[in-house]
C-alpha cells in the first residue's frame, strides 16, 4: 500500500477536512492514518489543537482503538482470524503454518511484513479466514497467503 | 438480446474466487462473439455452493455451482449461457431445496437484485413500505412496528416498537437514528451480506424510523473489517440522496432525512450500544452507565434510536406488508423470522431465514448436513463469543429468544458455529476468557481483570494442577463477572465458561494428575 511520507504541513490538510466534523477525533486519527499509514506520536498535539480537545483525550482514542498503530506500516499485512468459527476449521493451525512460511511471529512486525491476530472477518463459513493488505481470503491455507503476498510485493 | 449472467460481488464470494470466475466469464464469452451483461448481485447465502453462477432464461434464473475458473470453458461448451445443462448444474435456482425451504423476509432481495440499482430494488418491492409510512401518522408506524411485534436483531431481542416510542415521545430539537453495524460475533455475517447484497432496505428501515420517531440525523456505524460493506453503503447513499429519497425532501414528502457513515475502529465492545455512540463522538469506546438510556439521552445527549442492521431492514417488509404478515409467523414471543448464520465446521454453511422456532438440529443437520470433516458433532456455540456452548443433547432446542434461555444459552445476533469431535472445550473457555480480556472497555475490574484471571486459571487446570480447587475457583470468578459487571461483556462472558465446564466437563478433567 502506498502511503504519503509524515509531514506536519500534510497533516495539517488532512486535519482540515475532518475537524470541522461532529465529534472529530476518531475520524482525524483515522484520516491520518489513511494518508500517512499510522499516527506518529507527534501528531497527537495537532489533533489536539484542531479538534480544541485536550492531549490526553487524544492519546486516549489513539490507544483504545486495535486499528490505529503509531509506527510506520511493514509493506504486507496479513491478519488471521482466531475467533470461534475459524478455530472450529483449524485457525490455530493456519496460524503455526503462517508463522514458518513468513519467518515471523504472530503480533511481531519488521518493515516487510507482520502477522496479526483479528477477531472475525464476517467469512465464518468458509475459514480459516484471512486478509491480506485489506483482501479477504477464504478456506486459507499458508501457502495461498504467502503466495498472495509475493504477487504484491 | 444480451444474455443475462449473476456473479455474486459479495465479500464472502470474493474470498474464494468470484472475481477471477467473472473475468474469465467476460473474457470467453468475448473469445466467442457471445453478448453478455454480468450483474454482480449479492450472494443467496447458500455458500456451499458459491461461486454460484446465475443465468436469466425464460423459465427464470438458473445456477450453476460451486463454479472455478476451470469450469468455465465447459460451462460455454454445454450452453450454460442458455440455460444448458452441465455437471455443476443446480437448476431453477429457486428451486434449490436448501433455498426453497426458506422465509425470506430480511434477506428476499439479497442475491437476488443488483445491490446498487434503484430500478432492480423497486421492481423487487424496494420502497413500497417508505411509501405507504409517509402516508401514516408517527403513532401509526409506531404502533405497526409494535404490533409487528420486531424485537431487536443485535443481541438483546428489546421489541424495537417500545424503543422508538420512547424516543417519539421525548421532546428534543434533535434527535438521532443510530444503525448498529458493528457485527463483531464470530459466526456473524448477516449483518455483512444484507448491506452488501441489498444496501437500500437497511436505508429505506433507516428513513421509516426516522419518520416514526421524528430525526433527521442518522449514522450507521459499520465496523472496519467490513470494508466492501462499507463502500456499498456510502455508493447506496449517494444513489438514494441523487434519487431524491435521502437529503432535504424525502420523496417529494417535504420531510428531511439524512444518513452518513461512520467507520468502527477494530473494537469489539465498540458494538455495545453506548461504547458506540461513544465512538461515534469520537472518544474512546468505554460503555456508559444507564439510566438514561439512549432512548432518552443518545449520541451528543440527544435522543436516539439504536438499532442492528437487520432489525431497520425488516422493518420496510413490515410497513409494506402490515403487522400482521410478519407476525404470523414464528412461536410465542419470538415472532417473525430470524436469519440464522450457519459457521464453522458445517459442511452446508451460510444463511438461513426462517420463521422462530426451527430447532437446532434442524439447522446444523438437515440445513447445515453435519460437520465439514465428516468428524462427530461435538459442540455448537449458539449466539457469538458470549453464547452457550451446547452439546449434542441440546439439538432438540427450538430456536428461539425464550427456548433458548431455558436451555441455558442466547440467541444473540442468530450465530450458529459448529464443531466437531476434535474440539477442546477446555481450549474454548480460555479462548473466550482471553477475548473478553482483549476486548474489555475497562470501566469494570471483574470484566477487566476477571477474565486475565480467569484466562490463567484454566490453564492451571489444563496443566493437571489442583484441577478441582481450580475449577472452584473458577466458577467463583464467573459469578463475580457475572454480578460485578456493567455490561454484557464482563457479564456473559461466564456463559460459554460455564456451559463448557457443564456438558464438557471431561475436557477439563482429562490432564488431572493423579
Ligand atoms: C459487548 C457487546 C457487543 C455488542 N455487539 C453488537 C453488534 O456488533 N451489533 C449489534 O447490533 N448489537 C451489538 N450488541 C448489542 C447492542 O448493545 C444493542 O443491544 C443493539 O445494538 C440494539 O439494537 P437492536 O435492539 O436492534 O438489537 C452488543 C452488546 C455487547 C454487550
Ligand atoms: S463489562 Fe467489561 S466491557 Fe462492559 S462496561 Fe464493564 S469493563 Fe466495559
Ligand atoms: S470467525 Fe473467522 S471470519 Fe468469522
Ligand atoms: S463500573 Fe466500576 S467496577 Fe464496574
Amino acid at each position: 500500500m502506498l502511503f504519503t511520507p509524515w509531514s506536519s504541513q500534510a497533516a495539517s490538510a488532512v486535519l482540515d477536512a475532518t475537524c470541522e466534523k461532529p465529534g472529530p477525533v476518531l475520524i482525524s486519527l483515522q484520516a491520518l492514518q489513511n494518508e500517512f499509514g499510522y499516527v506518529p506520536k507527534e501528531a497527537v498535539e495537532m489533533v489536539a489543537k484542531a479538534c480544541n480537545v485536550s492531549r490526553a483525550d487524544v492519546h486516549g482514542v489513539l490507544t483504545f482503538y486495535h486499528d490505529l498503530r503509531t509506527s510506520p506500516p511493514p509493506k504486507n499485512s496479513v491478519r488471521i482470524c482466531v475467533a470461534e468459527a475459524c478455530q472450529s476449521v483449524g485457525s490455530r493451525k493456519l496460524v503455526e503454518d503462517a508463522e514458518k512460511v513468513f519467518g515471523t511471529q504472530m503480533e511481531e512486525s519488521n518493515d516487510d511484513i507482520e502477522l496479526k491476530p483479528v477477531y472475525c472477518l464476517g467469512n465464518c463459513a468458509l475459514g480459516p479466514s484471512a486478509m491480506v493488505d485489506g483482501e479477504l481470503i477464504g478456506r486459507a491455507t499458508a501457502n495461498d497467503l504467502h503466495h498472495l503476498v509475493k504477487a504484491k510485493s | 438480446m444480451s444474455i443475462r449472467i449473476y456473479v455474486p460481488k459479495d465479500a464472502a464470494v470474493r474470498s474464494i474466487g468470484a472475481d477471477l470466475v467473472a473475468l474469465a466469464i467476460e473474457a470467453e464469452s468475448a473469445r466467442r462473439g457471445l453478448s453478455i451483461d454480468i450483474v454482480r448481485n449479492g450472494t443467496r447465502g447458500a455458500l456451499w455452493l458459491e461461486p454460484m453462477v446465475e443465468v436469466e432464461t425464460n423459465e427464470g434464473r438458473v445456477a450453476y455451482g460451486p463454479v472455478t475458473v476451470a469450469d468455465v470453458d465447459s460451462l460455454f461448451d454445454s450452453s450454460f449461457h442458455t440455460g444448458g445443462r452441465h455437471k455443476l448444474s443446480l437448476g431453477l435456482t429457486e428451486d434449490i431445496a436448501w433455498l426453497a425451504r426458506q422465509d425470506r423476509v430480511t434477506f428476499a432481495r439479497v442475491g437476488v437484485i443488483d445491490p446498487l440499482s434503484l430500478a432492480d430494488y423497486q421492481e423487487h418491492g424496494g420502497l413500497v413500505g417508505l411509501r405507504r409510512a409517509l402516508t401514516l401518522q408517527q403513532e401509526e408506524i409506531v404502533t405497526e412496528v409494535t404490533q409487528s411485534g420486531l424485537r431487536g436483531r443485535g443481541g438483546a431481542g428489546f421489541p424495537a416498537g417500545i424503543k422508538w416510542r420512547t424516543v417519539m415521545a421525548t421532546a428534543s430539537d434533535q434527535k438521532f437514528i443510530c444503525c448498529n453495524a458493528d457485527e463483531g460475533d464470530s459466526g456473524t455475517f448477516a449483518d455483512r451480506m444484507l448491506m452488501e447484497g441489498d444496501p437500500f432496505t437497511l436505508l429505506e428501515g433507516m428513513t421509516i424510523a426516522g419518520l416514526a420517531v421524528g430525526a433527521t440525523e442518522a449514522v450507521v456505524y459499520i465496523r472496519s473489517e467490513y470494508p466492501a460493506a462499507y463502500a456499498t453503503v456510502n455508493q447506496a447513499i449517494k444513489l438514494a440522496r441523487a434519487f431524491g429519497w435521502l437529503g432535504e425532501n424525502v420523496l417529494g414528502s417535504g420531510r428531511a432525512f439524512n444518513i452518513r457513515t461512520r467507520l468502527g475502529g477494530g473494537s469489539y465492545v465498540c458494538g455495545e450500544e453506548t461504547a458506540m455512540l461513544e465512538s461515534i463522538e469520537g472518544k474512546r469506546g468505554v460503555v456508559r452507565s444507564k439510566p438514561p438510556l439512549p432512548a432518552i439521552f443518545g449520541l451528543f445527549g440527544k435522543p436516539t434510536v439504536i438499532n442492528n442492521v437487520l432489525t431497520l431492514a425488516t422493518v420496510p417488509a413490515i410497513l409494506a406488508d402490515g403487522a400482521d404478515a410478519y407476525m404470523a409467523r414464528g412461536v410465542g414471543r419470538s415472532v417473525g423470522t430470524q436469519v440464522f448464520q450457519l459457521a464453522g465446521n458445517i459442511a452446508r454453511g451460510g444463511i438461513v431465514e426462517t420463521a422462530f422456532g426451527v430447532t437446532l438440529g434442524e439447522l446444523v443437520n438437515d440445513f447445515g448436513a453435519g460437520t465439514l470433516s465428516g468428524l462427530p458433532l461435538r459442540a455448537v456455540q449458539v449466539g457469538g463469543p458470549l453464547g452457550a456452548y451446547l452439546p449434542v443433547s441440546s439439538l432438540n432446542v427450538s430456536m428461539d429468544y425464550e427456548s433458548l434461555l431455558a436451555a441455558g444459552g442466547m440467541l444473540g445476533h442468530g450465530g450458529v458455529v459448529v464443531f466437531d469431535e476434535s474440539v477442546d472445550m477446555a481450549q474454548q473457555a480460555k479462548f473466550a476468557m482471553e477475548f473478553c480480556a482483549v476486548e474489555s472497555c475497562g470501566k469494570c475490574t471483574p470484566c477487566r481483570l476477571g477474565s486475565t484471571r480467569g484466562a490463567e486459571t484454566i490453564l492451571k487446570i489444563m496443566n493437571g494442577e489442583d484441577v478441582q480447587g481450580n475449577k472452584k475457583l473458577l466458577l467463583d470468578l464467573c459469578e463475580v463477572m457475572t454480578d460485578g459487571s456493567l455490561c454484557a461483556m464482563g457479564g456473559l462472558t461466564p456463559l460459554p465458561v460455564r456451559s463448557a465446564m457443564l456438558h464438557f466437563n471431561e475436557d477439563f478433567d482429562r490432564r488431572a494428575r493423579a
